[in-house]
């Protein structure tokens, strides 16, 4: 027994300084580096700062007329719009996807998980978006990102559906709800658990996104948190203590929440990837 | 009196009514607003697609020039180029993230103290997005002053030009994609290993079978499932993958690092729609005879 708990804490020392080295170390370095001065940032050493620098952070927010809180509002904006609409139609579509096994309901199903692996069409998804006139708008990225994320989401609405018993549904009915009703106030509370693991995996991935903004939503009026990150390496290719104060921000949101809800993305994330 | 085609006659009745009921209940509206959005956002412009592969093409007016795109594609230097290295970059980071993933999520599941906080450890990386990773990579690989170079000449070797070489920038870039991705493939794996019932290794242990044994006849074989997600996932993500080349690289030097999704890109930023286009279709066709025979060729071994 003690020679077994010996194994287990040498495994676990090795574990964690291998993971310190590997994962930690770059988080470290660009902490550190945001927190120096210019001169000792473009040593990109990963030595502690000799004295803290805050100011980088305003300065970086205060960078180009407020560029980076645009940025920050455009990213809500766009994960906020585009994850409920998710969460109400993809929720909507895998009720039916589920529950009903005809010919008809099968080729929905077929077309869209197609979408999982399928790459979009970029220059056609333009000429579209430009005849509908929804071009470089909010509106127009926000139907995108539903676009791209509905074959995921519906996905994990439909593997989940399998587990709510069919008979509440027929409880409903016979208490003369319509089949719209019996969906918003008996199937869709339930549905909650899943809900929760769509909106926190698709704003990561949306919040996260830098190439579809690049194409369907360029413009410095509208321009997203990813995007502003981008334009920043070539303007502080010399000043790394503003680059990484930039990431640092950037990178924030999506830390906090891991924090908050670590089990529920890790549990999320394979369940969404198993059923697939 | 054989009452059987009673019953028959009652069971088809019974069937009918039902599926009336069903259709009712689960009425296809529900399908609407995501067909709505999907068919015009996604499958329009992939089908259309296949049309404007075949132009010279400028949103205004369209030249039909037949296959004269994917024959640029195949020919241009620059553009076969990064056929090939897509190839490398999807093959060479998939293969990589099954083994690493594998072999870190038995670790992971083993007999271990701290095991959610290393899992946390090795998740995390995916959350931070592209462009952020591809910045601090870039600065750690920096030739003379990156951190990496200084531990290698702090071990005595000399300093490496991770993303200047263009026979290595590739490399380069798949090892960040791994520290970023491997994450997401060890996650599935645990989740792999955990689904498997717990008295197989007992009996197998009764036996007298050594630990590596039970990994190679038991872990192995019963997480194929988990394994064939990872395998797929990753290999279509590495065919697509396109915001973390753009952030180290954006494709050089020269050619060394050009993937298909970013030229694509730039043929779109030049104005060549119907070349960007051809791009598009040609990775589609990628996916589509290799990711997906694949996919069916492993779930069939599953059984």
């Amino acid at each position: 027994m003690n020679r077994k708990n010996l194994r287990s804490i040498l495994a676990t020392a090795a574990g964690v300084i291998a993971g310190f080295f590997i994962f930690v170390i770059p988080f470290l370095f660009m902490l550190v580096n945001s927190l120096k001065d210019r001169k000792s940032a473009n040593k990109l050493s990963i030595s502690l700062p000799e004295t803290i620098h805050l100011e980088n952070f305003a300065e970086v927010i205060r960078e180009q007329n407020y560029m980076l809180l645009r940025a920050y509002k455009n990213s809500f904006i766009l994960a906020f719009f585009s994850i409920i609409l998710l969460i109400l139609f993809s929720s909507m579509a895998g009720y039916v996807l589920q529950r009903r096994s005809d010919r008809r309901m099968s080729a929905a199903s077929a077309l869209i998980l197609a979408g999982l692996m399928v790459p979009p069409a970029i220059m056609p998804t333009i000429w579209v978006l430009q005849t509908l006139g929804i071009y470089k708008t909010m509106f127009g990225m926000i139907l995108i990102e539903v676009a791209l994320h509905t074959p995921f989401t519906v996905m994990l609405y439909r593997g989940f559906m399998a587990s709510i018993p069919v008979e509440l549904e027929d409880a409903s009915y016979i208490d003369g709800c319509s089949g719209w009703k019996t969906f918003w106030t008996v199937v869709f509370p339930l549905l909650k658990p899943v809900s929760a693991t769509v909106t926190i995996l698709n704003a990561v991935s949306v919040f996260n996104d830098f190439m579809n903004p690049l194409y369907f939503l360029p413009g410095s009026k509208n321009v997203t948190l990813q995007l502003t990150l981008y334009s920043f390496i070539g303007q502080f290719s010399s000043s790394y203590h503003l680059l990484f104060a930039d990431v640092i921000l950037i990178v924030l949101p999506m830390l906090i929440l891991f924090f908050i809800l670590n089990d529920r993305i890790v549990d999320g994330m394979t369940a969404g990837a198993v059923k697939g | 009196m054989d009452i059987r085609p009673l019953f028959h006659i009652t069971g088809t009745l019974r069937k009918q009514v039902s599926g009336l009921k069903i259709k009712k209940r689960y009425s296809g509206w529900f399908l609407a607003p995501t067909m709505i959005v999907f068919i015009t956002l996604f499958i329009i412009p992939l089908v259309i697609s296949f049309y404007f592969s075949l132009t010279v093409w400028s949103f205004t007016d369209v030249t039909f020039v037949g296959l004269e795109n994917f024959r640029m594609f195949l020919k241009d230097k620059a553009l076969s180029h990064s056929l090939m290295n897509t190839f490398l970059y999807s093959f060479t980071t998939c293969g990589i993230k099954v083994v690493l993933g594998f072999l870190l999520a038995v670790y992971l599941t083993g007999n271990i103290r701290l095991k959610r906080t290393l899992r946390s450890l090795v998740f995390f990386p995916h959350l931070v997005s592209s462009v952020a990773v591809g910045i601090t990579f870039t600065a750690l690989m920096h030739p003379s002053k990156g951190l990496i170079n200084q531990v290698i000449r702090w071990f005595g070797g000399s300093s490496v030009n991770w993303l200047g070489d263009p026979s290595i920038a590739l490399f380069s870039i798949i090892g960040t994609d791994v520290w970023k991705g491997l994450g997401v493939a060890t996650v599935i794996f645990i989740s792999g290993i955990q689904a498997i019932d717990r008295t197989y290794y007992e009996a197998a242990e009764v036996d007298g079978a050594r630990s590596s044994q039970l990994l190679r006849y038991i872990t192995m074989p019963l997480c194929r499932p988990a394994m064939n997600s990872v395998i797929i996932l990753a290999l279509v993500s590495g065919m697509k993958s396109f915001d973390l080349i753009k952030a180290m690289t954006e494709g050089g030097p020269g050619t060394s690092t050009e993937v298909i999704a970013l030229s694509v890109y730039k043929q779109f930023a030049a104005g060549y729609y119907g070349l960007s286009t051809a791009g598009n279709v040609i990775m589609l066709i990628m996916i589509g005879f290799i990711a997906y025979p694949l996919q069916k060729f492993l779930i069939s071994r599953e059984e």
